[in-house]
């Protein structure tokens, strides 16, 4: 009797499924519920990388429906690599398609908040412009220059007010959230990244940046999203959090 | 095949090592206490750059290091991930450790990777397999590696080699050094009904570059027979000291590791468990 790798595999994902016969205990007899400690294993070990990559959506569902929702998508989507820092990549697709979460629009965009956190951890180094230099530049230079943004940071652009959602979830006493399209700016001033929420336009100018525009296109792209753009406000934040590592051509 | 002899400075101490967790940096670099080295998981040091690869700069000034994979499948009956492959060796590369192991096991069948170690038929085709990936995993990551003995909680009705004597061979036809975990060897034979001295009598211990301790869990199986879990959450148990002692006496000091991966202690009681292997290395040296 061979057991291979396909049929245990199978076993392991299914918890209805037979357990592969050709299995003892050492002494002859069937291996029975031994078998199950490896289900087991995989279960709990794919549930814990679910729950550390998503503490917000675990906090939204609760803790006993985020196991069952985790159970789910880990025989959905098992890991394609044995990378667990980057598992849960399917779950903003997941969570719209699953009957409990299907009605509940935000819970995609939150998941997304919590993988783009994940990423800016364990993005690539960079250093950050001096500010000098931005300031060194002519408003019509600055205009026709381009910015590299750090490899940690990342855009997330919602109908939802995702930020809100996020931060009533991980502060305590943060305000509750109101309905409204939120984007929000995660960057990663050092080695820890935090999402912030950005001002009307903030979301067109980045987005624009990080598709090679020239600041003046950017800018002019930010306005054109919100005639309030406050371009002080943006640049600010861009230095405090180290998110510009180049100005150039 | 590897020449093993081409390595022989790239060792890790005979003392012990822990394995690292983040939470322990600050006390680490600051009283290290018997810890001599340090040993990772290769896949949590995977990512581009932040704060795990940062901290690890600044510990490999101070410690050896010994990178322990647990994701690369050598038992798997598919080739193995060379995206995967490419990875380690980047890692090796980087951190230039003093060791590099990974599992008698499978993790990754059909693109799907299990996050656990799956246990394996001892059989001659398992041998052919096993060996061409440990020969494929030395030329890619230009270096010796450690193969480790399992945790067992069954057996395949289709073995036909001893565990002890299918590592033997494995290690003969690759050149590969082994990494004898000492609480598996009590969990596997508590749970097979074997005898776990007559296991280490039979172990290769020439071949051993580290050893590994851990605690275990209780369980039972469909009978009430006593059923041991591997599960790395909390001090090593007593007869698994006593087995370590054993080892010791027959193979010197050896670099010894304190795996504990679940419900993480602060660090002296960490540093406790790893003082007790120095004074079981010291006290068998005297």
């Amino acid at each position: 009797m061979i057991v291979d790798q396909t049929e245990f595999r199978s076993a392991i994902l299914d918890p209805e499924a037979a357990r592969p016969e050709g299995l003892t205990d050492g002494a002859g007899r069937p291996a029975g519920r031994r078998f199950d400690v490896y289900r087991n294993n995989v279960a709990v070990s794919l549930t814990e990388a679910l729950e550390t990559a998503f503490p917000v959506i675990r906090a939204l569902v609760g803790e006993a429906n985020f196991k069952l929702l985790a159970g789910a998508f880990l025989r959905a989507h098992p890991p394609a690599s044995p990378l667990m820092m980057f598992y849960g990549d399917a779950m903003p697709e997941f969570l719209a398609n699953f009957g409990p979460t299907q009605t509940m629009g935000y819970m995609p965009d939150v998941a997304r908040l919590e993988l783009m956190i994940r990423e800016s951890y364990h993005a690539e180094d960079s250093t950050a412009v001096d500010p000098a230099d931005l300031q060194a530049l002519a408003p019509d230079a600055l205009m026709a220059s381009k910015i590299w943004l750090a490899p940690s940071l990342r855009l997330l652009r919602s109908d939802w007010p995702v930020f809100s959602i996020w931060r009533f979830n991980t502060e305590d006493g943060a305000p509750k959230p109101q309905m409204a399209a939120e984007d929000v700016l995660i960057a990663r001033p050092d080695m820890d990244p935090a999402p912030h929420l950005l001002p009307p336009g903030g979301g067109a100018f980045i987005a624009a940046l990080q598709s090679g525009d020239t600041f003046g296109a950017a800018f002019e792209a930010a306005t054109n999203a919100n005639d309030s753009f406050d371009l002080g406000k943006m640049l600010a934040l861009l230095i405090e959090t180290n998110s510009m590592t180049k100005i150039g051509d | 095949m590897l020449d093993a002899s081409s390595h022989k400075f790239d060792r890790l101490p005979d003392t012990p090592g822990v394995g690292y967790k983040p939470q322990h940096f600050s006390d680490i670099m600051e009283a290290p206490g018997s810890v001599g080295w340090l040993e990772i998981h290769a896949e949590n040091y995977m990512g581009a750059g932040g704060r795990p690869l940062a901290q690890l700069r600044h510990l490999a000034e101070r410690f050896a290091f010994s990178v322990h994979g647990v994701g690369l499948s050598i038992g798997g009956e598919g080739p193995l991930d060379p995206d995967h492959l490419a990875r380690l060796k980047h890692l090796v590369s980087w951190l230039n450790p003093a060791s590099f192991s990974e599992h008698l096991a499978w993790s990754t069948h059909e693109s799907a990777f299990l996050n656990d170690l799956l246990p394996l038929p001892y059989t001659e085709a398992t041998l052919t397999r096993v060996a061409d990936h440990i020969d494929q995993v030395q030329e890619v990551v230009g270096r010796r590696m450690l193969l480790e003995n399992p945790s067992s909680y069954l057996a395949f009705a289709e073995s036909t080699l001893a565990e002890t004597e299918f590592l033997r061979e494995v290690a003969r036809r690759t050149g590969c050094g082994l990494l004898l975990d000492v609480n598996n060897v009590f969990i596997s034979a508590t749970n097979l009904g074997s005898d776990p001295i007559s296991y280490i009598n039979a172990f290769p211990l020439d071949l051993v570059g580290e050893i590994h301790l851990a605690g275990h869990d209780e369980d039972e199986d469909d009978h009430g027979a006593l059923l041991l879990i591997d599960s790395h959450g909390r001090e090593v148990a007593e007869p698994v000291w006593a087995l370590y002692e054993h080892v010791i006496r027959k193979s010197g000091p050896l670099p010894s590791l304190i795996e504990w991966d679940n419900d993480v202690p602060d660090w002296a009681v960490l540093e406790a468990e790893a003082a007790r292997a120095a004074r079981v290395m010291e006290t068998v040296a005297s």
